[in-house]
């Protein structure tokens, strides 16, 4: 069996929709906190939304990456980048699983009715605890920053194959002329 | 693969790292660290603090308090304005903080002119509607940043600070009109609480009606001057609102004011025409009151915003303001409890 070199078209859909979406919520996230203006209301409206809506996607994601796999990496691809390409990616996962989930929990432990556009209402998954509240609330603003941090890595080391590189590693998300250059690792 | 030469590569590490750069830079300009002028909810909340500092543990304004419990009986009057559920006639479960205006939740009861209630009211349907009301029938500025404003003249040592602040804010002159003159009770339970924000009521057909609203003691008020209520002693609020719930419940009649075509919804300094058509939605019945630092009322965040379903914010700025500050207020204590531990808390603390 030979491995495409590119992600399935479900596969890349999901990642550019998911990449404004992720982009959006933490422009949206720091410019809420620090607003007093009416588009305050609207804007925590809207995160709390598109984060559950992350949450979704997230999920629906992984499980089609377990099915249909990734695109091996280049064989010249030095094993520490291998590596730190996969770990990263992980994260990333980890990341979108933890933030929204981090938002309604930290939501529920602060008494706060969890209440999204058009009105929908999800239940508490947590009951009111001010310390929980604290903790979770903590870890949400600062993975938040995390998670930009290696957003914008993950950006540099995406340009980084295809301006550089140029070894079809951003043509497997991008779309494009598919990898034909290097030849796959085993 | 044909090796590119050093200066395409050079250029392209160069267009790497601007992107990165435009990335980070667009951030933090959102997140407002090139703006140390904007209007945050940390300096608005930092504004309220006295000279020495906030008292920690506790809520950054209307920080003497204590919780009530009890129930908002709908009429069903409301619902021709609103769909939300809270006013289809019914009895539906409340929790509620008596409060008054101090950034000091040890200040005495005679130094504040402005008492508080915030009251949430929760429906079978899962819907949640906090308010924090107040007792004055207008508030001292019309904007958010007037009120900023407003603290920082009444913190500046500057002498002429409040002077000019009067100047560029005239509206500040009613009410220090209703201060001097309006008579002060002696109980929580005589003060009418009104919200003074405008909200929009979205009825079944989804038309918005613009609303404030009310809650009027039934109880009978008996005014005071300032000196007998200082006389009264600096808790005297709490001990009296409690031994009085203890005999009997007391109750407030929720009154939900219309605008006319025209009359202002964006500033809640200007009161509406007192013959603006209202409809008595219902009564607050407080039947138990307790103390704040084990209370149901401690770790709850009255924020305007919170509306069922049948309620949304106005053009008034206010509601967004107040939430946006409320949240970092609720952030701030809640992180601080060590600061105002509960009372089994500060119990395991002194015996070893
Ligand atoms: C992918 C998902 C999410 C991302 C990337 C994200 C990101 C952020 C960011 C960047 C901030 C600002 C942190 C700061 O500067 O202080 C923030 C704050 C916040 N987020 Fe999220 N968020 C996500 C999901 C959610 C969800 C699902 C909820 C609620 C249901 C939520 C509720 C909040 C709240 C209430 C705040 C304000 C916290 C505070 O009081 O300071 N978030 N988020
Ligand atoms: C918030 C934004 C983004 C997030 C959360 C994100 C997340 C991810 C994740 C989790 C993967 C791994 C896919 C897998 O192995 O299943 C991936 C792959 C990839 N992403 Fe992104 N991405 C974002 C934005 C971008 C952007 C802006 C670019 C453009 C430079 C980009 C380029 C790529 C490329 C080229 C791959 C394929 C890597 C490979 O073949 O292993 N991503 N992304
Ligand atoms: C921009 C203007 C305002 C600011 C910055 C402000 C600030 C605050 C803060 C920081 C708290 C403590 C919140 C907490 O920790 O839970 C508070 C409580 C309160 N405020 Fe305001 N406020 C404003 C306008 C108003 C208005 C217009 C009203 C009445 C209509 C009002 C009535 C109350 C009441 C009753 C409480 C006590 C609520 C409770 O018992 O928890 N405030 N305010």
């Amino acid at each position: 069996m030979t491995r495409s070199t590119r992600f399935t078209l479900l596969q890349r859909l999901l990642h550019w929709l998911m990449a404004i979406c992720i982009l959006a919520m933490l422009f949206i996230g720091v410019g809420m906190v620090s607003t007093v203006m009416p588009k305050y209301v609207p804007l925590l409206a809207t995160h709390k939304t598109l984060g559950l809506a992350i949450l979704v996607l997230a999920l629906i994601r992984i499980a089609v990456r377990l099915r249909s796999g990734t695109p091996p990496l280049p064989r010249d691809l030095p094993p520490p980048m291998q590596l730190a390409a996969k770990l990263s990616h992980y994260a990333l996962y980890a990341l979108m699983i933890a933030m929204p989930l981090l938002g309604w929990g930290m939501q529920s432990a602060g008494a706060y009715p969890v209440v999204l556009l058009g009105g929908f209402h999800l239940p508490a998954i947590l009951p009111p605890d001010a310390g929980i509240y604290t903790l979770l609330k903590t870890a949400h603003v600062y993975l938040a920053f995390a998670f930009f941090a290696l957003v914008l890595l993950h950006i540099a080391a995406g340009l980084f194959h295809a301006l550089i590189r140029r070894d079809g590693v951003f043509e497997s998300m991008a779309g494009g002329t598919p990898r034909n250059e290097t030849a796959p690792a085993k | 693969m044909a090796q590119p030469s050093p200066g395409p590569k050079l250029a392209s590490l160069a267009l790497i790292a601007a992107v990165i750069a435009a990335g980070a830079g667009a951030f933090a300009y959102t997140a407002g660290w090139f703006s140390p002028d904007r209007l945050t909810p940390a300096r608005l909340v930092q504004a309220i603090a006295p000279a020495g500092g906030p008292a920690l543990g506790h809520r950054r304004n209307h920080a003497k308090g204590i919780c009530f419990t009890g129930a908002f009986e709908a009429n069903g009057n409301g619902a021709e304005l609103s769909k939300a559920q809270v006013f289809v006639s019914g009895t539906y479960p409340v929790v509620g903080r008596f409060n008054f205006s101090t950034p000091d939740p040890n200040a005495a009861d005679a130094t504040s002119r402005v008492r508080g209630m915030g009251l949430q009211i929760t429906t079978p349907d899962g819907q949640v509607w906090r308010s924090a009301m107040i007792s004055p029938p207008f508030f001292p500025v019309a904007t958010p940043e007037a009120f900023y404003a407003l603290l920082q003249a009444s913190a500046s040592k500057a002498p002429d600070a409040m002077k000019s602040f009067a100047a560029a804010h005239p509206e500040i002159a009613a009410f220090g009109a209703w201060a001097a003159s309006a008579p002060w009770t002696a109980s929580y339970a005589e003060d009418t609480y009104n919200g003074l924000n405008a909200f929009l009521f979205i009825d079944k057909s989804g038309a918005a009606h613009a609303v404030r609203w009310s809650l009027r003691p039934q109880a009978a008020v008996a005014p005071i001057d300032h000196d007998a209520l200082a006389k009264l002693g600096p808790d005297h609020l709490e001990q009296e609102i409690a031994e009085r719930v203890g005999q009997a419940p007391q109750k407030w009649t929720l009154v939900v004011m219309l605008a006319n075509p025209g009359d202002p919804t964006a500033d809640p300094s200007k009161a509406w025409p007192a013959d603006r058509k209202s409809v008595e939605a219902g009564t607050l019945v407080v039947d138990k009151v307790e103390a704040e630092r084990d209370g149901p009322c401690r770790d709850i965040n009255f924020d305007p915003t919170i509306l069922p379903d049948g309620i949304t914010v106005s053009d008034d700025p206010f509601p967004a303001a107040r939430s946006a500050a409320y949240r970092h207020s609720f952030n701030l204590r809640t992180a601080e409890e060590k600061n105002y531990p509960r009372s089994d808390a500060a119990q395991q603390g002194t015996q070893p």
